[in-house]
């Protein structure tokens, strides 16, 4: 069993985002091990983009902070490498493909196996397009998260039947951010998903409240939460860590 | 499966939330255009309300000042709001209707598309709105006045560079929060497929013409045709019909700002590399790790890090050649052009003119070269003015 299914195994799972870099990448370290004393099962990490056009102002603003304090993909393959020395906690990378692609696909996946990175989450690389990095991925045992979204509709199945270590539904239209409320009919779409296939099925887009965890938790097999932990980020820079912690305690409904 | 390559560019690199609409997009796209009520209504606008055909002018003074192959021009500085950017407009936003659609959005650089989009909105009665980078709203901010004229709302995007790619990437996120009743209008050959196809084939009607033009006052093909390439629309239209005739060498003038040895520059065939970007492979200009580059050139609408993904297949096979121009020799073309000609050619298509001037001289008199002139230059005038130090203000 990899990790990420482990992740899944018999239990529900809290997935937090962070952006690497942000506001260092020595307090990335530590901001995931809080996240994960805070009972996260899996830590998604960004990449920083210049043009991040799937994120909010919140996200957005990460980026800018994380690559104005010079982060790179090498250097955050160096933070992956140190951490990894420190937690077996699930660690998937979520960036734009062009960082990958300027890099080189089988430089990038080579690097996300030797330093242990489980999983990447890409969302400008729709169904369609993935044929050209899903095969490098998969040489170097690195899954490549699939996103269905409120639009999906008819490409539900076809995506799910090709998923591979959870799948990512986006619970509202738009870029990431917090939102009060989330109108789409979450159950029809992982009903249908779970006609084609058992892979598990996370929310996120908006989520920051304990009462959608538990429902997404309910509905679902996790939920996904990020903006709302980039906005401590935000208001406390270095000082964050504490502030992580006590937040994902509060709202993360499986851990008690 | 990729649909939309153009041998390795282009694509759809865009989120999950946007593949629908898509598809959507195509489907209607691919019914309409062998629609003859379409087709006739398109051609009706184009003739009655946008002013084609345009005029294929042949510019004897520069001609004769230069003193090689003979100049012609494609006036699409003389279409209704001032550039081609309203062929590819009345095309979409009539697609829009088609599809249902009651809200069009568009970024824009220089608001030529802006305004053009806007124009067509009110025309069809469509909701408007127009992203603009705030550094452009500042130093076009005639034009912004214009759009709001016309009805639209005008976003200022006060994020990343806040010009034109940034302006994409909020009408992007803006799109993507609400495709139901919107239609994203974009300007250039650029985006996720079907767009660059679109907008290509809503744009050729330049090449079209022009080729029946030359044909039919000089009985032979054109040596050089050439255009400015920012995104790439002016110069894929006026490209796109002399694809296949194979003695006419197609030529794109890049906005090089200060220099292509300088990073003040937007002049991605020269200094990019390829990478996926705005949902398209093509080439951008990148750092080593694929952050986008911020670009620069005096003119708003060539200030973009990308290039359409049919011109990154023309270049790679060789079909077409891409050569920077900076700010200083469209300047200096802008002004030359006033006082040869008459014409006040907007500052995009300067970089165009510019070249003319280089290359003219050195072509037999018996040569023929046809140059699109993509817009007029009264929104540029207040810009050159600063930037020859005057201090005029809009």
């Amino acid at each position: 069993m990899n990790r990420i299914e482990k992740a899944f195994d018999n239990k529900k799972a809290f997935i937090g985002f962070i952006t690497a870099g942000d506001p260092t990448l020595d307090k990335t370290e530590e901001f995931v091990l809080e996240m994960e004393r805070a009972g996260a099962s899996i830590v998604e990490l960004g990449i920083p983009f210049s043009d991040p056009i799937a994120e909010g102002p919140v996200i957005q603003n990460a980026n800018i902070r994380s690559l104005s304090a010079g982060c790179t993909t090498d250097k955050i393959f160096e933070m992956v490498k140190s951490l990894r020395t420190k937690t077996q906690i699930p660690l998937v990378f979520m960036g734009y493909v062009n960082t990958l692609y300027k890099y080189g696909y089988e430089k990038f996946f080579a690097k996300c196996q030797e330093v242990d990175i489980d999983g990447v989450i890409l969302p400008d690389v729709p169904f369609e397009e993935k044929g050209e990095l899903q095969p490098i991925a998969s040489k170097y045992g690195i899954k490549v998260i699939s996103l269905i979204a409120p639009t999906s509709e008819k490409r539900i199945q076809m995506i799910a039947k090709e998923a591979e270590g959870f799948i990512y539904l986006v619970s509202s239209m738009g870029v990431t951010g917090v939102r009060n409320e989330i109108t789409t009919d979450i159950e029809s779409i992982v009903k249908n998903i779970r006609s084609v296939t058992d892979v598990p099925v996370a929310v996120g887009f908006g989520i920051n409240k304990r009462e959608q965890v538990e429902k997404y938790m309910s509905v679902a097999d996790g939920a996904i939460v990020g903006s709302a932990i980039v906005k401590i980020i935000e208001k406390y820079g270095e000082e964050a860590g504490s502030h992580i912690y006590d937040y994902i305690h509060e709202i993360n409904a499986a851990a008690n | 499966m990729s649909k939309g390559r153009y041998g390795i560019h282009g694509g759809q690199y865009v989120p999950e939330t946007l593949m629908n609409e898509l598809e959507k997009l195509e489907n209607a796209y691919e019914h309409y255009k062998k629609d003859p009520e379409f087709i006739n209504e398109l051609d009706t606008l184009l003739k009655e309300y946008a002013g084609r055909p345009s005029l294929l002018y042949y510019a004897e003074k520069m001609t004769k000042d230069l003193g090689g192959a003979k100049i012609y021009f494609k006036r699409e500085d003389l279409n209704h709001t001032g550039s081609h950017k309203i062929n590819n407009v009345l095309g979409q936003a009539l697609l829009a209707k088609k599809m249902g659609k009651t809200r069009i959005i568009a970024e824009t650089g220089a608001g030529q598309h802006g305004v053009a989009t806007a124009t067509a909105a009110a025309l069809l009665g469509l909701e408007c709105e127009i992203y603009m980078g705030e550094e452009d709203t500042i130093r076009q901010a005639l034009n912004v006045y214009r759009m709001e004229l016309l009805g639209a709302k005008v976003h200022p995007v006060t994020t990343g560079t806040r010009t034109l790619k940034d302006a994409v990437n909020e009408c992007m996120r803006e799109w993507v929060s609400r495709v139901d009743d919107t239609l994203y209008v974009l300007g250039s050959v650029m985006g996720p497929h079907p767009f660059p196809m679109i907008v290509r084939d809503f744009q050729s009607v330049i090449s079209r013409e022009a080729r029946a033009q030359i044909l039919e006052k000089e009985g032979k093909l054109p040596d050089v045709v050439m255009a400015c390439v920012g995104g790439g629309s002016n110069s894929m239209g006026m490209f796109y019909e002399f694809i296949n005739d194979e003695s006419v060498q197609l030529i794109g003038c890049e906005a090089a700002g200060k220099g292509v040895d300088t990073d003040r520059t937007a002049a991605t065939m020269a200094v990019g590399s390829e990478g996926i970007f705005h949902g398209m492979k093509s080439y951008f200009c990148q750092d080593e790790y694929g952050q986008i580059a911020p670009v620069y050139s005096i003119s708003a609408g060539l200030d973009y890090p990308g290039v359409g993904p049919e011109h990154a297949h023309l270049k790679d096979i060789g079909r077409a050649q891409y050569v920077p121009v900076t700010d200083d020799e469209a300047v200096n073309a802008f002004e030359y052009i006033a006082k040869e000609e008459g014409i006040i050619a907007a500052i995009e298509s300067s970089h165009a003119v510019a070249h003319v001037m280089k290359i003219a001289p050195t072509m037999r008199k018996d040569q023929i070269i046809i140059c699109c002139l993509s817009g007029r230059g009264d929104k540029d005038v207040a810009a050159i003015a600063r930037y020859r130090g005057i201090d005029l203000h809009e």
